[in-house]
């Protein structure tokens, strides 16, 4: 048990920081029932910007600054690449969102050369070492998970009791009969995109001080275990993706700790294929009925 | 002449043409030239580009797999081929390895080493064939009752589970756990990787233009007015799987060829976009789209854009602009224009001779005018 801790630990940091990821794919499943596969590669992105942008200026300016442009680029990606689809067939949609993926990832990789840029401690306080009961980690660990529960609570609230919150749900149940009612369906969606953007540089930020490098395809394997974590919680419900994210975290971690780490990959995609079988709307979603 | 008549002289005057083209490039350049590079990676990229759109484009599936049984052809060739004397170099980390036969050598054994080689060569690539169509028949029983993004990640996912079996070491005896499968006997010349990708693709147009391509576009067209008219949907749909799943194990095994070396790494779904994207440009639902695609998309990527990396492009050097990279950047914003303006790519869903339909209807507008 002792030596499980741990991975116990790091098992909850990594669902939180997955949990930050997956909002932003249940968010846009929900509003467009598009899986936007460019959603990690703008996680990617936000740890790139902040290793260039806290190399460079204070730790104050440059987090903002993350912030700030994975927030453009989640919108950009939504303007430039989405809304000319409005009306094609979805799978113009999924191949459009596979593009822009390939785009970023080449555009990433022409600017940084190809080489992983390493990650030099950008944020002072929170990656020094503490001990919990006897195990040393990172102060990010404890405070991953911390950070995620108040960044969810905030969102639940916008949802539920503010006006673009209420639009959204509109949105997510008929997308038509919203916009017959007079909400403005470009203002929501862009919005979606906005809050995934937001959600998912503060969970680079923190996912990559734990790591040495950002590499250009960094973001494709915490994206699609975000989504699976989506997937899993009942895509389009928020406490689903939190939960399904914080599941996912803890059992990779757990099967690294028992020796079988090329498998915790392997893992989450057999998650993702029993409950596609076994319950396809997941722990939380909403039964849909097919209409012909 | 009726008009049937004309597309297929056509069409066999377009591929003997190709032939001829492919055998000169042959006989004249040696076999390191770009040409021949050029012209392998993109047969085998045509055949996996082809298989996919039997799926995704004619038969309306949207699979991401293509990957994962490319790599399982892939194995199963450099497996069954890599000469017994090498094994011992190959394996060296697992004694040698667990399979001590090689079916170039078995072959060769009685047919005598050049045609024996070759034969051998060929069984190895259709187990790798039967071993991805049998995996895909297997996989297909839970994922083939999800519908259109369900079933893109779920099938995402298996193949990334394939690639985390194929480099777990327990099973290193035979795939070489993360180590590179290598010394195994390839094709040099170009045309017979040709050849063989241009058998393959015209078995997948025979199919598409049969019965099953028929049910296969209708599924495509509309579930449940197809299920009405009395197709099968579960077995018309696993079938569409296992056979595309088959070609892509075939292209599989034929990319190892081009390669030299196979390792997990190259079979990422990065490899699956790649395809899809060029099913894209060709047209989603149509074959010579796709290998029109493969063709331009290789020489583009490999030949024609290489300045833009070294530093000078169409005689203009600016080696801070043209650097590593710039290339792909170039090519996946044409790639998004596409994508987003032209979704029908170059050739929509109409085949080659086709194109010959156009002509004829403008001539008949013309003669009705005067």
């Amino acid at each position: 048990m002792q030596e499980m801790f741990p991975y116990f630990l790091n098992g909850i940091s990594v669902g939180g920081q997955y949990a930050l990821i997956a909002i932003g794919y249940t968010l846009v499943y929900g509003i467009l029932r598009l899986i936007n596969f460019a959603h990690g590669d703008v996680f990617m992105v936000a740890g790139l910007v902040m290793v260039y942008a806290t190399a460079s200026m204070p730790f104050y300016i440059a987090l903002p600054l993350v912030v700030l442009a994975t927030v453009v680029l989640g919108f950009l990606i939504e303007r430039v690449a989405y809304k000319p689809l409005r009306s094609a067939p979805r799978m113009s949609l999924m191949i459009s969102a596979i593009g822009v993926s390939y785009l970023i990832q080449n555009m990433a990789f022409y600017i940084t050369g190809g080489v992983p840029q390493p990650v030099s401690n950008p944020i002072p306080w929170i990656s020094e070492n503490v001990t919990i009961l006897g195990a040393s980690t990172k102060r990010v660990t404890i405070i991953t998970p911390i950070l995620t529960i108040l960044l969810v609570v905030a969102l639940v609230y916008l949802i539920n009791h503010t006006k673009i919150g209420m639009a959204m749900r509109a949105a997510a149940k008929d997308f038509e009969t919203a916009q017959l009612m007079g909400i403005k369906i470009n203002k929501v969606i862009s919005m979606t995109f906005i809050i995934g953007s937001f959600l998912a540089a503060v969970g680079s930020m923190l996912y990559f001080t734990n790591y040495p490098s950002v590499a250009i395809t960094s973001g494709g394997m915490p994206g699609l275990k975000a989504f699976v974590a989506a997937v899993f919680g009942g895509i389009g419900s928020i406490p689903g993706a939190v939960v399904g994210a914080f599941i996912i975290g803890l059992c990779e971690e757990v099967i690294k700790g028992l020796g079988y780490t090329t498998f915790s990959d392997a893992f989450t995609f057999a998650l993702l294929i029993v409950v596609l079988c076994v319950k396809p709307t997941g722990l939380f979603g909403e039964k849909v009925t097919d209409k012909v | 002449m009726t008009m049937q008549k004309k597309k297929t002289i056509f069409t066999t005057v377009v591929l003997a043409a190709l032939l001829a083209a492919c055998v000169i490039v042959d006989l004249t350049l040696p076999s390191f030239h770009i040409a021949v590079t050029v012209i392998k990676k993109a047969t085998v990229y045509a055949l996996v580009a082809a298989s996919m759109n039997l799926l995704n484009g004619f038969t309306g599936l949207f699979s991401l797999g293509q990957a994962g049984f490319m790599l399982l052809g892939a194995y199963a060739y450099g497996v069954l081929t890599i000469p017994v004397a090498k094994r011992a170099s190959v394996y060296q980390y697992f004694d040698g390895g667990a399979i001590q036969f090689s079916l170039p050598e078995i072959f060769a054994g009685f047919l005598g080493d050049g045609v024996g080689g070759v034969v051998g060569m060929l069984a190895a690539l259709l187990v790798g064939g039967i071993l991805a169509a049998l995996m895909a028949y297997l996989i297909g029983l839970p994922v083939l009752r999800l519908k259109s993004d369900y079933l893109a990640i779920a099938t995402l996912g298996f193949a990334e589970i394939l690639r985390a079996f194929f480099q777990w070491n327990a099973l290193g005896p035979i795939t070489n756990g993360s180590n590179l499968l290598k010394s195994y006997p390839t094709f040099s010349k170009a045309t017979p990787y040709v050849v063989l990708a241009g058998v393959m693709i015209a078995v997948i147009l025979l199919l598409i233009n049969s019965t099953y391509g028929r049910a296969f576009k209708a599924i495509r067209d509309d579930e449940v007015a197809a299920e009405a008219m009395g197709i099968n949907l579960a077995r018309h749909k696993r079938l569409a799987f296992v056979i595309s799943s088959f070609f892509a194990g075939i292209g599989g095994g034929m990319m190892a060829m081009y390669m030299g070396t196979i390792a997990a790494a190259p079979f990422k779904s990065s490899l699956t976009y790649e395809i899809l994207l060029i099913v894209v440009i060709g047209g989603i639902g149509s074959i010579s789209g796709s290998v029109i695609a493969s063709f331009l998309y290789i020489f583009s990527s490999e030949w024609l854009l290489r300045g833009l990396d070294s530093g000078e492009f169409l005689g203009i050097s600016a080696p801070g602009l043209f650097k590593n990279g710039f290339r792909m950047a170039v090519f996946s914003v044409i790639i998004m224009v596409i994508v987003l303006f032209f979704r029908r790519g170059i050739m929509g869903d109409k085949e080659l001779p086709d194109l010959l339909d156009r002509r004829e209807r403008k001539h008949k507008k013309e003669a009705a005018g005067k």
